[in-house]
């Protein structure tokens, strides 16, 4: 029979104080241990989300601590719900988040599925291809848009190089075209390889019996794609595409340094307006209502990917 | 052993009073916050005459534009005690006042002999009164700003392109007195080639996040007949902000951002403008007087090659010109309230003002500006002068922010993403801040 953890703990302890240990069950014992976490984690977690469920149904204002404090009700949401400039923002983000996920995903298990092939030098390879995504989103947001200056950037050469186009006609963060895309690039660039990354784990995942079956029942390597190395993977694309889709739908950083939002309002994601209501235009109840329906968007679209998830990992 | 015990107490003592004697020198230390820009680095320098005269030491808080009114608002609405003293922007004086962040100063003023007479009243109404045109004051005119112009002077002055201007417009490459004709000198630049480098006509505001694009629109609307609202009716915007000439007035502001601005301006403040005027990119160059000191200085653009002129006239003769600048306030939750005020009163004699615009601040006090010198005393005090008697200021209600914000992102979705037309961005405009208004229960 083991000892009891509290006798243990109270052994390593003062007598005074070990006297008091000895009196506590190991339940108790446990939430002593773990009740300053509990705690830290309500007061900057828990209690500040219930405090913004409670601002959102209110007019507060964050500049205005002297005003009275209205009840409004549901008054935020359906101003939100009705606002057609939030919907556009959403649009703008749905946007974003489909053709980066899409262009990640693709590129990153591409090229997890060259690198799994071991050739010579896939290791340095390997590292060349993680440098952007160690960089810091700062960095890469105002080295790109250096390289997107339409005077002096190389990008525009680059662009002018193979289309012809003059370079000062390539205006890549100035243009509503080309604006969105050009944020869609530079979040490829820097995060494909944090797919890769994953999707790579997956790959190497896979035990080498069920290729050598294959072999054995001389399946093309095509089929064994389609057959093995997909359905196997496929676990990991999914939590990949979780990552980046949960990442992308707040997606700030970058937006903010390369556009601004802009121009005018094409680049304008949620995260940006949710931003400029709250901290531009002290709208505080509106915009904790705003990071409500934010927060209930992304949870339960990620509740219902993650059954997704699991049902694939089941299979 | 004794002499050692004995040693080592007297250094311990020497090193504990010594601490608590600079604890006490910094104790009384005053903070100043403002933007990280030329003219706080003169600030910097004016500031050590006051702590040689009081012994109270400055500690400075400067904060690059782009953060300036998120940090030191978030500073104020958060009763924080970072800031003694703090040279804030015009617009905030509603909020500052209604919010009690700042001390009023009627009171000091009237103790100390400080008169609002003695100071341009432009930036009186601009800078200390909350509600404007009343005698409440918050905040002592400090810093001096309006948007003017800058040109190459080296550029027009060239024989051949005066000839080739005079050909084409009529009229000579001057710096011009009315808006169509700076449209005219920016095409006639617009992918020229001077010197070997093509070179483009004008850099204006086009900035998205902060404030750019309203304070560069703003400053075209207002000759052009705009008008914030009814002057008999106050808060009645509808007919004013929107009227035909503002629609007039905007639809010029894209017309020269589409013709005259460099590529890829679609995101140009104050630092971009500077950028784009130093490296020899554009022939006239919109942007606030602070910049100028610096662009005389410049060994590449300024001296000679400089020219200043003041806003043009719009359609009808009218011409305004957006303010800038700031007044200095004490902020309400400092505990050195009473130092603050001393730096206040040292700030507002005539002296220490002179010696301000000679650093290169712009003084607001009649006695320098009045000066019978003060017009050449720089190459841009004329044109400083005369911008200064045409100001016109944004909104500065306790709202300010959102209706900035409605403003930014109207006027950038029609000028630079060229959505809807001028009449759909300006009615968008008054359905907005009539909004704000109401919210504030002031409609």
């Amino acid at each position: 029979m083991l000892d009891r953890t509290a006798d243990n703990v109270a052994r390593a302890t003062p007598e005074p104080l070990a006297k008091k240990i000895r009196g506590i069950s190991d339940k108790g014992l446990a939430w002593l241990f773990i009740s300053p976490t509990i705690l830290l984690l309500l007061a900057i977690n828990i209690f500040p989300l219930f405090w913004a469920i409670y601002l959102s149904f209110t007019n507060f204002r964050a500049n205005r601590p002297n005003e009275v404090v209205k009840n409004l009700g549901l008054a935020n949401y359906r101003r939100i719900l009705g606002d057609q400039d939030i919907w556009i923002a959403m649009q703008t983000t749905a946007h974003f988040v489909f053709w980066t996920i899409l262009l990640q995903t693709v590129i990153g298990f591409t090229l997890a599925w060259l690198i799994d092939r071991k050739f010579r030098g896939h290791a340095f390879w390997t590292t060349i291809i993680l440098v952007p995504m160690m960089l810091s989103p700062a960095v890469v947001g105002n080295f790109w848009r250096f390289l997107y200056e339409p005077q002096i950037g190389l990008f525009s050469y680059v662009v002018s190089f193979v289309t012809g186009i003059p370079p000062t006609n390539v205006q890549m963060l100035s243009n509503v075209e080309l604006a969105p895309w050009a944020i869609i690039i530079v979040d490829t660039w820097m995060w494909t390889p944090y797919v890769m990354l994953i999707c790579l784990a997956g790959l190497r995942s896979i035990p080498e019996y069920i290729y050598e079956a294959a072999e054995v029942d001389r399946a093309s390597n095509w089929r064994q794609f389609w057959s093995i190395t997909l359905p196997m993977a496929l676990p990991f694309i999914m939590l990949a595409v979780l990552f980046r889709g949960i990442e992308n739908f707040k997606m700030f950083d970058m937006v903010n340094l390369l556009t601004g939002g802009g121009p005018g309002s094409t680049t304008e994601v949620a995260s940006i307006t949710l931003k400029r209501q709250a901290f531009e235009s002290w709208r505080t109840g509106y915009s904790s209502a705003f990071a409500i329906i934010l927060f209930v968007a992304v949870f339960g679209l990620a509740n219902i990917y993650v059954k997704a998830l699991n049902k694939v990992k089941q299979r | 052993m004794k002499s050692t015990l004995k040693l080592a107490l007297g250094l311990a003592s020497a090193i504990f009073a010594s601490t608590a004697v600079s604890n006490v020198a910094h104790a009384e230390d005053l903070t100043l916050c403002w933007a990280a820009w030329d003219p706080a680095n003169a600030l910097v320098e004016l500031s050590k005459d006051f702590t040689k005269e009081t012994g109270i030491g400055m500690k400075f808080e400067f904060v690059p534009w782009t953060n300036y009114a998120d940090r030191f608002l978030n500073e104020l609405n958060s009763h924080g005690k970072l800031c003694d003293l703090i040279i804030g922007d015009s617009q905030w004086i509603g909020g500052a006042a209604e919010n009690g962040h700042y001390v009023k100063l009627n009171d000091f003023f009237d103790k100390e002999k400080i008169s609002m007479d003695d100071f341009v009243p432009a930036t009186v109404v601009g800078y200390s009164e909350w509600p404007k045109n009343t005698p409440n004051y918050w905040a002592l005119p400090a810093m001096g700003d309006v948007v003017g112009w800058t040109y190459r002077k080296d550029w027009f002055s060239r024989p051949e392109l005066q000839k080739e201007f005079k050909e084409k417009y009529g009229w000579d490459l001057a710096p011009p007195t009315t808006f169509d004709q700076l449209k005219q000198i920016a095409e006639f630049f617009q992918k020229r080639q001077i010197d070997g480098k093509t070179v483009y006509g004008a850099s204006i505001y086009t900035e998205r996040g902060s404030e750019g694009i309203t304070m560069g629109a703003m400053d075209v609307l207002y000759s052009y007949g705009f008008q914030y609202e009814n002057p008999k009716k106050p808060y009645e915007m509808e007919g004013f902000v929107n009227s035909e000439k503002s629609v007039k007035g905007l639809e010029f502001y894209k017309a020269l951002y589409d013709c005259c601005t460099p590529p890829g301006a679609s995101n140009s403040y104050m630092g971009e403008g500077v950028d784009a005027f130093k490296s020899g990119q554009v022939a006239m160059h919109m942007n606030f007087a602070f910049t100028w000191p610096g662009l005389q200085k410049d060994e590449n653009v300024g001296g000679d090659k400089i020219g200043y002129f003041v806003n043009p006239k719009g359609p009808d003769g009218d011409q305004f010109a957006q303010l800038g600048g700031q007044g200095i306030s004490v902020v309400s939750y400092s505990d050195k309230q009473e130092s603050a005020l001393k730096y206040i009163k040292w700030f507002a004699n005539k002296d220490v003002q002179a010696k301000w615009w000679s650093l290169g601040g712009y003084s607001c006090l009649n006695s320098v500006v009045k000066d019978p010198k003060f017009p050449s005393s720089q190459p841009y005090a004329q044109a400083f002068l005369d911008s200064m008697a045409i100001v016109k200021d944004f909104w500065a209600e306790p709202s300010y922010a959102p209706l900035l914000q409605a403003s930014q992102k109207r006027f950038h979705d029609y000028v630079v993403a060229g959505q809807g037309s001028a009449k759909d961005a300006l009615d968008g405009l008054v359905k907005d801040w009539t909004q704000v208004f109401q919210d504030d229960g002031k409609m």
